[in-house]
């Protein structure tokens, strides 16, 4: 039986990069996936936000959050935190600047 | 009909201005709002309009966009342009300077902060790491300046591809002979005075700006404390600083035309970062550096600003456009080499680069 798919909700300011995409939807593999997986998987058809929220290292840019079911996971393992089956994945842009 | 374009990047955008006559100017933008663009090139090579643009957001990273109508419109690759090596381990965080070659009209050079030189050989859609540079044993003790650790200047020479020098702050001058493979230190007599012990290092000077004069093997630099010219192509460089205001300052720039004439913006000090006496000044030397003269007419006094080192640039029109861009976000244009100056813009952002250029 298939794994409810994750859900990855965009922030508004990356939407406009892919023609209004508010929502990618990532099929997910039986067995869990981490962070790192679940981005390939949802930027392999956007390969612009690849680059937006990661940089050429993996590693998830220092303005940018990535919460897994309203945890922040780049608090904890980051990349390589567990993200289960139908969890809802939001990326946003952290508060800062001036 | 030649359009005249001033591309202004800042802190929050970049603005583009246009002009058909160098008096009246129309100001667009801004583009990419919000995001800090630090490096600029106007492409005409071939006759072209493109307009490269180092572009960072403080989100989402460094990328390079690029327009091809002369910066009215602009795309961005859909794969990272620009991007250090998986073996590298390192991530790029602004690219500094974009320098079409004269020697290849399909290459483009990118600087970028950490300290490493990129080349492209397709107008500038995709970046290759120098590795000649990358791994250079000096790498590793290179130190960030104020602003980062970068490659910021780049200058090919016309003529001879093989010979390219960069500079950064603070590693200094580096040259190569071989088109990029091999680099070497080349600093002799450019004086790093914050030094304890040796004020003449091989290399480890803090230079802010190279910028090619016209005459035989011609160089001009603006250092953290000195003003140089070099006439062996940066083998050796001697002090040009004696009668101007003071050898600080971040920029400097060389006739495109006319062997030996130079301006730079002087700052009052490393520790007094606003205009001599707070009057906004170029100066102009006609004779690479022996005596210079104070160009004013037009720039503000009462002027506790400053110019950054890529915030000025030159046209190739006859006479020469002078345009330099401030820090308290005003842009003010020369038609004249300087003579009088105008305000063609102001209440931008911070200005951290200014290109201009004719497009046909």
């Amino acid at each position: 039986m298939p794994s409810a798919p994750v859900r990855v909700i965009l922030p508004g300011m990356l939407r406009d990069l892919v023609g209004g995409v508010a929502e990618i939807e990532v099929e997910s593999p039986s067995e869990s996936q981490t962070v790192a997986e679940l981005l390939d998987r949802a930027f392999s058809g956007h390969r612009i936000l690849d680059g937006k929220v990661r940089d050429e290292r993996g590693q998830i840019r220092r303005h940018v959050k990535v919460f897994v079911n309203g945890e922040d996971a780049t608090r904890g393992e980051g990349i390589g935190a567990p993200v289960p089956a139908g969890a809802r994945v939001h990326i946003i842009n952290a508060v800062s600047g001036g | 009909m030649t359009e005249t374009i001033v591309a202004i990047g800042t802190r929050k955008g970049l603005w583009i201005a246009r002009s058909a006559d160098r008096q009246d100017w129309t100001l667009e933008g801004p583009h990419f709002l919000m995001s800090e663009v630090a490096s600029v090139a106007v492409d005409t090579r071939q006759g072209r309009s493109t307009v490269l643009a180092g572009v960072k957001s403080w989100h989402w990273g460094p990328t390079v966009q690029a327009s091809t109508d002369g910066g009215r419109t602009w795309t961005e690759s859909a794969e990272r342009a620009l991007a250090f090596p998986a073996d590298t381990d390192t991530a790029l965080e602004r690219v500094w300077q974009l320098t079409p070659d004269p020697n290849d009209a399909d290459v483009v050079w990118a600087g970028v902060e950490p300290h490493a030189l990129f080349k492209s050989t397709d107008r500038g859609e995709h970046y290759e790491l120098v590795r000649g540079l990358w791994d250079h044993p000096h790498r590793p003790t290179w130190e960030p300046g104020f602003g980062g650790g970068a490659v910021h200047t780049i200058v090919p020479e016309p003529g001879h591809p093989e010979s390219v020098l960069v500079a950064m702050s603070a590693g200094g001058v580096y040259r190569s002979g071989d088109g990029g493979q091999t680099w070497a230190p080349s600093n002799p007599g450019i004086r790093a005075g914050f030094m304890p012990d040796n004020e003449y290092p091989e290399y480890g000077q803090c230079v802010h700006k190279v910028a090619r004069g016209q005459g035989e093997g011609e160089l001009f630099a603006q250092n953290h404390n000195g003003v140089y010219r070099s006439h062996d192509n940066g083998a050796t460089w001697d002090s040009i600083a004696e009668g101007l205001p003071t050898d600080f300052g971040f920029t400097v720039l060389a006739h495109p035309r006319r062997p030996g004439v130079v301006w730079v913006v002087p700052v009052a000090d490393s520790g007094e970062r606003i205009p001599p006496d707070a009057q906004l000044q170029v100066q102009r030397s006609d004779d690479a550096g022996a005596t210079w003269r104070q160009q004013a007419s037009g720039l503000p006094d009462h002027s506790y600003t400053c110019v950054l080192r890529d915030a000025a640039s030159l046209d190739a029109a006859d006479p020469v456009g002078i345009y330099i861009g401030t820090r308290n976000g005003d842009v003010f244009a020369s038609a004249d080499e300087g003579e009088t100056f105008q305000r063609i813009a102001t209440q931008l952002p911070d200005v951290l680069v200014v290109r201009a250029a004719q497009l046909a």
